[in-house]
């Protein structure tokens, strides 16, 4: 029983990484409508960016959580004006390919001057160590990741549905032409959004550096999971996202203590058991 | 009429052997060097293992003497039906003679039947599973470097020895990982010592938390970890953080190579008993050689064990075929010229081949450094024992490959 609750928790901890990059994602697909499947890549930078930041500028950790983001949110920002913001309006296939290919370029630029075993990144003195539970040894960092990403993810929520900035954004995606009517700034609005977006997957490869390795692959692994709890939780819905990714750590967590050689599989399982019974995701509207 | 077609047959058959013979001159060589390339062995082997066997043919001095030998490259991404489409090709449309390197044992097995049944040569250095000279041994084949019954029967012996009786194992669910297990739980229960549980991760696992709780729970002297690259250094930058080498258990990386442990860094890592059969830090040659290697790779990384198998093997390989005076394209006629010679190089010293394929050469027991004892970016290892290789590998009374029963 022990065992049990300790995997719950362990489970919550890889769910808040599912959490923050699903959300990222759902806000991209939502604002944008646009399938970002660069979005491993970007969380890869996000962790090379901290690595960067301490290992030439000796910019430690704390701060790293702040500039990472900042750096490759405006990376992000660029690819939007240069050349997602061509795409509004297509079908979402060439999003999906452009981001794809953007993805591989990324990856391979990294992978051919990093190489794949990754490089090392220590977790920041404050947040070492652990607790012990009673049924578990918590190390604190983890802890404090379940903690960040659920302020990030409710931060997030909260903006886009109860800020009045938020519901320009929403009003924008539903109708770009009668928002621009009222002066506002629709395409500025889409690429920050975009960068946004781009901010939270980079916030979650900081959040990821000292626990994996900063390796250029880090994304690949990643993404695909994401994917499908984005699919799960129905495309585009920020609390949906959110409680699929949580809930989804928690199920794979569980099937590693229970049956582990499934643990990779056990999510695409339930993304088809979704698609069968409401297509539309556990959350979603029907389109 | 038939004058002219017993006059044909007999032209065609003088036209065959005179082409025959014509083969026993030649000195066209091709190697291609087949490996993961962009995943999580690309480091230890990768373009690594490619520049390794351009610079064994360089040093072969063969050119000078007339022969044309190319290198080519190849990746399996570690799926074996890629890694034996790309050996058939390279047998039936590019004429490669040998493939080297083949990390990841579940491509190396694969690999291991195409080359047997197309009549080539297989120098493997990267895969661990010792099935490669057991089990599924082949005329055409030769394993460089290290296995898993060595990994077994060096690191694994000296920790239950050291009083580490009791085993969990983390095992990477492949081949290798299967073989690594049943190989270091052999050794475990012949030194008295019990399994007390393990799991089975899938390839690639970014987070160990639930795996490493589990072995935590478990009460284990050791933790063994039957895994290798990314998995490996997952494994035990993940088990510092939950605090297992506190608690007393000891982590048994029955598999570590150079790259690894400058990935872990030296922080995480010190201390860390393994087992290699190179280091480029062990003598003046294997210092000039890795020296000479680093500046050619991007990275500036000197050799890991598996480059350096790869380096030894096509060298000896070149030796062969040097002392058969042309290239036979006959892969079984090589090896068994290749395991006619002793082997001898800078990296590996003084070996042999054994009948079943395997290179025999001395294993190290390495430490991992302090921080503080570290004076270079990859000055990283303490040599703490040596195991003279007719001790390290598997006996020949213990296999059961079937070329031993000739």
């Amino acid at each position: 029983m022990q065992a049990l609750y300790a995997q719950l928790l362990v489970g919550l901890i890889n769910g808040s990484f599912y959490a923050l990059l699903s959300l990222g994602l759902a806000v991209i697909f939502g604002m944008l409508n646009i399938i970002n499947f660069a979005h491993g890549a970007l969380y890869m930078m996000g962790a090379f960016v901290a690595y960067f930041l301490l290992s030439l500028g000796g910019i430690n950790y704390w701060w790293a959580l702040l500039f990472a983001p900042i750096i490759v949110g405006i990376f992000g920002m660029i690819l939007e004006r240069t050349m997602l913001q061509w795409l509004a309006g297509l079908d979402h296939l060439y999003g999906l390919l452009l981001t794809f290919g953007l993805a591989l370029i990324i990856q391979g630029v990294f992978q051919n001057y990093f190489g794949s075993s990754g490089l090392p990144y220590s977790i920041p003195d404050a947040l070492k160590g652990g607790m012990n539970l009673g049924f578990m040894y918590l190390p604190i960092y983890r802890g404090w990741v379940v903690v960040f990403s659920l302020v990030v993810c409710f931060a997030t929520w909260y903006l886009i549905e109860r800020t009045r900035l938020g519901a320009y954004l929403r009003a924008a995606t539903e109708n770009p032409t009668l928002v621009r009517a009222f002066g506002i700034n629709v395409p500025r609005m889409i690429t920050l959004t975009y960068g946004l977006g781009v901010g939270l997957a980079a916030l979650a490869g900081v959040l990821s550096a000292p626990i994996n390795q900063v390796r250029p692959l880090m994304g690949e692994n990643v993404i695909i999971v994401v994917f499908a709890v984005v699919v799960i939780g129905g495309m585009g819905s920020i609390m949906g996202s959110i409680i699929t990714g949580f809930a989804l750590g928690v199920i794979e967590g569980l099937t590693k203590y229970f049956y582990p050689e499934a643990s990779n599989t056990v999510v695409f399982v339930l993304m088809v058991l979704v698609l069968l019974v409401k297509p539309t995701g556990l959350t979603g509207r029907a389109a | 009429m038939k004058k002219s077609i017993a006059s044909f047959l007999l032209g065609t058959a003088l036209a065959v052997t005179t082409a025959g013979a014509a083969f026993a001159q030649d000195k066209t060589v091709k190697i291609g060097a087949l490996s993961d390339q962009s995943g999580l062995y690309a480091d230890l082997g990768g373009p690594g293992s490619t520049l390794a066997a351009q610079m064994a043919v360089e040093d072969s001095g063969l050119a000078a003497k007339g022969w044309k030998i190319d290198v080519i490259s190849g990746d399996h991404q570690n799926k074996p039906d890629i890694g034996t489409a790309i050996a058939r090709q390279w047998f039936d449309v590019d004429k490669v003679d040998v493939i080297v390197d083949v990390p990841n044992s579940g491509v190396a097995l694969a690999v291991n039947n195409v080359i047997k049944e197309k009549n080539g040569v297989y120098i493997n250095s990267g895969a661990a599973t010792s099935d490669l000279t057991n089990a599924q041994c082949s005329p055409n084949t030769v394993h460089w470097t290290y296995d898993t019954y060595m990994l077994a029967h060096t690191t694994g012996q000296a920790l239950v020895k050291a009083g580490g009786d009791s085993w969990f194992f983390l095992t990477a669910d492949y081949a290798f990982g299967a073989a690594l297990e049943r190989d270091t739980t052999a050794v475990v229960t012949a030194n008295g010592g019990k399994i007390v549980g393990g799991v089975k991760h899938p390839l690639n696992t970014p987070d160990f938390s639930s795996f490493l709780l589990q072995a935590q729970a478990s009460k284990a002297k050791i933790i063994g970890l039957a895994n290798a690259g990314g998995d490996t250094t997952n494994s035990i930058k993940q088990a510092a953080e939950f605090g297992i080498g506190k608690g007393g258990q000891k982590l048994a990386a029955l598999l570590l190579f150079l790259t690894d442990v400058k990935a872990i860094g030296l922080e995480t890592a010190q201390g860390l008993n393994f087992t290699e059969t190179f280091y480029w830090d062990m003598n003046d040659q294997t210092r000039a050689f890795s020296k000479r290697f680093a500046d050619k790779m991007k990275s500036n990384a000197p050799p890991t064990m598996v480059q350096a198998g790869v380096y030894a093997g096509v060298r000896h390989y070149l030796k062969a075929l040097d002392a058969l005076g042309g290239n036979p394209h006959d892969g079984v006629k090589v090896v068994d010229k290749m395991k006619s010679m002793p082997t001898e190089d800078d990296l590996f010293g003084k070996g042999e081949i054994q009948p079943n394929g395997r290179t025999i050469h001395s294993a190290y027991l390495f430490e991992v450094k302090k921080p503080s004892e570290s004076k270079g970016p990859w000055d990283f290892y303490k040599l703490v024992g040596s195991v003279p290789g007719d001790q390290a590998f598997t006996p020949l009374a213990e296999s059961k490959c079937a070329l031993l029963k000739k």
